[in-house]
């Protein structure tokens, strides 16, 4: 476990033999492209496809009104191509299908929409304003698939969810101290580099085959069998390498529109790919946020109580975001001790392109509210801000905002990671300026984070162990490989328990619901907690059957007997054994009478006392543990143009134990990048009539080489915890979280500013710095 | 759609394919010749995805037609095999979904061609013209500097097979 081992499809990556869902092409396989809306809400008086259906190659164009299916993961509010009303830029409005790519080019090109504009709703602020045009009429009627949800009719609010510990407004006007922020932080695109699309055949007995680059095929699976209304059996979802996920290849959408293609064309196999504007625009992005957070403290800067407002930016329709506003209202006050805690968090609908689950699933910009009034309270007590998050930390015997109570076998030690974090730093805690050149000012920012799974409480994961007959070991697991080593890691905590190399371990990089044991989605920095969980149990099983053989050729109890090393040995005779692959697939006497089969184990896991949040109190238990760290950036700041460069970026969290080092501080690392991201550079950006301006990677900017901080520090602390495999904690999402906090708090203290907004550009950075008279 | 026949040479083979004017040579690469490991990305030149070889410098295969390709050696990650820029990314988990990979490799591969021991500010303007999502590029820098270290000193170069490193101590 102490040495790095490289990915199990590491040479099948670096040889172009990887093979994801965009690179199978057959003769036969059919084109789909997408027309989509140019203008953000407006009627659709027609579609005119007569010029389209005269290109040669089309063989079908479908629009809303072909279908009756409403779609939604927990409110099925949305069309799978727009039906009457478009409702965002970019929204999916008909599909063209061709025999090839150029002729569903051509043809979508053709088709002629007749919109009448409808006033656009802009933003969370016009959303909720009185008059404001509704985004969704006909709110009250939807179906709901998941509870909890609340939606309320006659608004542009999809959802609210509800914390009520004590009484925080009672607190908050006994407090010596009130400090009050408010806070607007955009939408933020997955933008993971392989766009997503599908592929999909229809067989004659009726069951639908479908190739998606998914988070969650049997997620898919089980959608498409209950819009289809046919058996989930009868659906088939294959899942191969996918090329980034972070939350944008969770929901379900071009796998219904791909499936109403198939039948248009008589079951054939077409495939529909997005561009990478239509990634962007059409498909779900990571929800925008609008906060205010006030915090009531003691003149010494003990925090009392805090009462919070979220509304999430959901834009035109719901798709995950209710169960994202119970996450963040679960871990609503960040990791900090407050006995009084009243929070709201609204699913706001918007004239934006919608939302979905986004790596940390809300807890990024709702940390960074968090964190930046931490530092306001910090300066308002006059107290250092490293100090002030000390002092507040969140600990064993405390409760949660969902009145759990927290021992350190759920929290890890979050004492410990800020402590590690302000040494690697080196906290000054305050701006410096540089030496020689005095333009150039230092600063620093700190930012603390949890967060736990806020999963379905009846979450499942499987595995299922073949052995071959030279020994070693075929995994099969439902997770898939999203780039974070999740099949890579199952492969090694099955060495880890049956003592065998891990080469030893085959596994398929791909997965297919047909045989393949369900695994809930590979989403929440989960996929290792329940995939190791289940990999441990089906190697019991495995190990069990193994002993048993062992008993029948060595002539002993199976109970004498243990595993390991390819052998099946007496424990307190070890030199007396049979090797694993004499007993693999039965044993054979010398006189060739055999006994025995294939060893085959299986194994199981289901979250355990996970609840779901009270509606009126949110109390209940989101997951089964939360993972903490503490976050630092020290940045450089050219007071005269505002540029800066970021010198370190710095992440201590509780890995609980860390399994494969290097591909842990790479998650971690990528996870920071793209916080840092979202911090000094991206931004979905919208134009006065509410069109989106940013559905490029030049408009969309991610970070490039040489944008990353000059020095990355990531490090774990290792508090084991008990009920996960080998005590590795999740960690999948959490580099990111407090990165964009850290770096506005950096960049305030080196400018003199309050920066409390993303993305800080040299130009935002002067605007306020400007306003501010300085 | 008329098609014309293109003779191209990619990876040190001389192929044909069918190609109507508009094909750029990302998509005959892919569709015709089954040379997947070049991903499409974005399709206008902003995430590198695409990037192989032509003469010798690495060229966003979604910006080149295939006939602008036509006479001229393609080189893709399919027509890599063993070299230092491989081995060095798997060794510095220079990637973890592996899309952009084949694209970082190309620029990485041509850097060690054109130059050798190639210095931290070159080697980051070529790492420029690409994305990578996932990383947070100390890695892919990490073994950009070890393939173009290799490619000055060729006595240390593929002195192991990158098929049969598997661990790292």
């Amino acid at each position: 476990m102490d040495h790095a081992v490289y990915r199990k499809e590491a040479f099948e990556k670096v040889t172009g033999a990887a093979r994801y869902v965009g690179d199978y092409e057959t003769p036969g396989l059919h084109h789909a492209e997408l027309i989509t809306s140019p203008l953000p809400h407006a009627r659709i008086r027609s579609v005119d496809v007569r010029a389209a259906v005269a290109v040669p190659g089309v063989r079908a164009i479908l629009t809303g009104r072909e279908s009756a299916i409403l779609c939604g993961e927990v409110l099925e509010d949305r069309p799978p191509l727009a039906r009457g009303r478009v409702r965002y830029c970019g929204e999916p409005v008909a599909v063209v299908v061709a025999d090839c790519e150029a002729a569903a080019a051509e043809a979508a090109q053709a088709v002629r929409v007749d919109y009448e504009p409808l006033p656009p709703v802009r933003s969370v602020r016009e959303a909720l304003a009185e008059g404001a045009p509704r985004v969704h009429p006909d709110l009250g009627s939807y179906r709901i698939a998941q509870q909890p949800v609340a939606p309320r009719a006659g608004s542009n609010v999809a959802d609210h969810a509800k914390v009520r510990r004590g009484h925080a407004p009672g607190a908050l006007a006994k407090a010596e101290v009130v400090v009050e922020a408010r806070y607007s932080l955009p939408q933020v695109d997955h933008a993971a580099m392989e766009t997503r699309g599908v592929r999909c055949e229809i067989l004659p007995d009726g069951r639908i085959e479908l190739h998606t680059c998914s988070q969650a095929p049997f997620e898919v699976q089980k959608a498409i069998a209950t819009y289809f209304r046919i058996g989930v059996g009868s659906v088939v979802v294959h899942t191969p390498l996918v090329g980034g996920g972070f939350g944008g290849k969770a929901p379900v959408q071009l796998e219904v529109i791909a499936v109403l293609c198939a039948q248009a064309i008589g079951g054939r196999p077409v495939k529909l790919i997005n561009s990478r504007e239509q990634d962007i625009a059409a498909s779900p992005v990571g929800p925008g946020l609008e906060a205010r957070v006030r915090l009531g403290a003691t003149r010494a800067g003990r925090l009392v109580a805090a009462e919070l407002e979220y509304w999430l930016d959901i834009g035109a329709y719901a798709d995950s975001t209710p169960r994202v506003a119970r996450a963040v209202a679960s871990a609503c006050t960040g990791p900090y001790r407050t006995d009084d805690v009243w929070c709201d968090v609204y699913c706001v609908y918007t004239n934006h392109t919608y939302g979905t689950a986004w790596r940390g699933f809300g807890h990024m910009p709702m940390t960074f509210a968090i964190e930046r009034t931490m530092d306001k309270l910090a300066a308002r007590v006059g107290k250092d801000p490293a100090e002030l998050r000390r002092a507040n930390l969140i600990g064993p015997g405390d409760r949660t905002p969902t009145q759990v109570e927290l021992n350190r076998n759920l929290l890890g030690d979050l004492p410990k990671c800020l402590e590690r974090a302000r040494e690697l730093v080196g906290w000054r805690g305050r701006g410096v300026r540089g030496e020689g050149e005095d333009r150039h000012v230092r600063g620093q920012g700190v930012a603390c984070f949890w967060k736990t799974s806020s999963s379905p409480p009846n979450a499942t994961s499987g595995a299922l162990i073949t052995l071959n007959a030279d020994g070693s070991v075929n995994l099969a697991v439902g997770a898939v490989e999203t780039g974070a080593g999740t099949k890579t890691t199952a492969a090694l905590i099955l060495a880890h328990r049956l003592d065998i190399p891990v080469e030893q371990v085959h596994l398929h990089m791909d997965v297919n619901t047909l045989v393949d044991p369900e695994h809930w989605k590979t989403v929440a920095s989960m996929a290792t907690y329940m995939v190791g969980q289940a990999v441990l149990d089906a190697a019991e099983d495995a190990v069990r059957q193994l002993k048993h053989m062992g008993g029948v050729v060595l002539k002993c109890s199976p109970e004498d007997l243990d595993v390991g090393r390819g052998r099946v040995f007496l424990k307190d005779d070890p030199d007396l054994y049979v090797d694993v692959k004499d007993v693999a697939h039965g044993y054979q006497y010398p006189d060739g009478d055999s006994v025995g089969g294939q060893v085959m184990g299986r194994g199981a896991y289901i979250m355990r006392h996970l609840t779901l949040l009270d509606p009126e109190t949110g109390r209940g238990m989101p997951g089964p543990s939360w993972t903490v760290g503490a976050q630092a950036v020290e940045v450089e700041l050219d007071t005269r143009d505002f540029t800066y460069r970021i010198l370190k970026a710095v992440t201590v969290l509780d890995a609980g134990r860390v399994i494969n080092p290097a591909v842990a501080r790479g998650v971690v690392m990528g996870g920071m990048s793209m916080g840092l991201g979202y911090g000094s550079r991206e931004c979905l950006m919208y134009g006065d009539g509410g069109e989106l301006l940013s559905n490029q990677l030049r408009t969309y900017k991610v970070m490039r080489a040489g944008e990353e901080p000059e020095a990355y520090h990531v490090e774990f602390v290792e508090t084991p915890q008990k009920n996960a495999p080998l005590g590795a904690r999740p960690i999948g999402e959490h580099g990111v979280l407090g990165m964009p906090a850290a770096l506005a708090s950096a960049l305030s203290a080196a400018a003199g500013v309050e920066l409390d907004t993303v993305p800080l550009t040299p130009e935002r950075i002067w605007r306020v710095v400007r306003e501010a008279g300085r | 759609m008329r098609r014309d026949e293109l003779a191209l040479d990619v990876n040190g083979e001389a192929c044909r394919v069918l190609a109507r004017g508009a094909d750029t040579l990302l998509e005959v690469l892919r569709g015709q010749l089954g040379l997947t490991g070049a991903k499409p990305g974005c399709e206008n030149g902003d995430c590198g995805a695409c990037t192989v070889i032509v003469d010798g410098a690495p060229i966003k295969s979604c910006m080149m037609l295939a006939q602008e390709a036509a006479g001229r050696r393609v080189r893709t990650v399919e027509g890599l095999a063993g070299t230092a820029a491989q081995q060095a990314f798997v060794e510095r988990f220079a990637f973890q979904c592996g899309y952009c990979t084949s694209g970082f490799l190309m620029v990485a591969q041509a850097l060690c061609e054109a130059h050798p021991g190639a210095d931290e500010a070159r080697m980051l303007e070529w790492l420029r013209s690409n994305i990578c999502r996932c990383t947070g590029y100390e890695e892919i820098r990490a073994a950009v500097r070890d393939a173009v270290a290799r490619a000055k000193a060729p006595a240390v170069q593929g002195t192991e097979p990158v098929a049969s490193a598997s661990r790292q101590g």
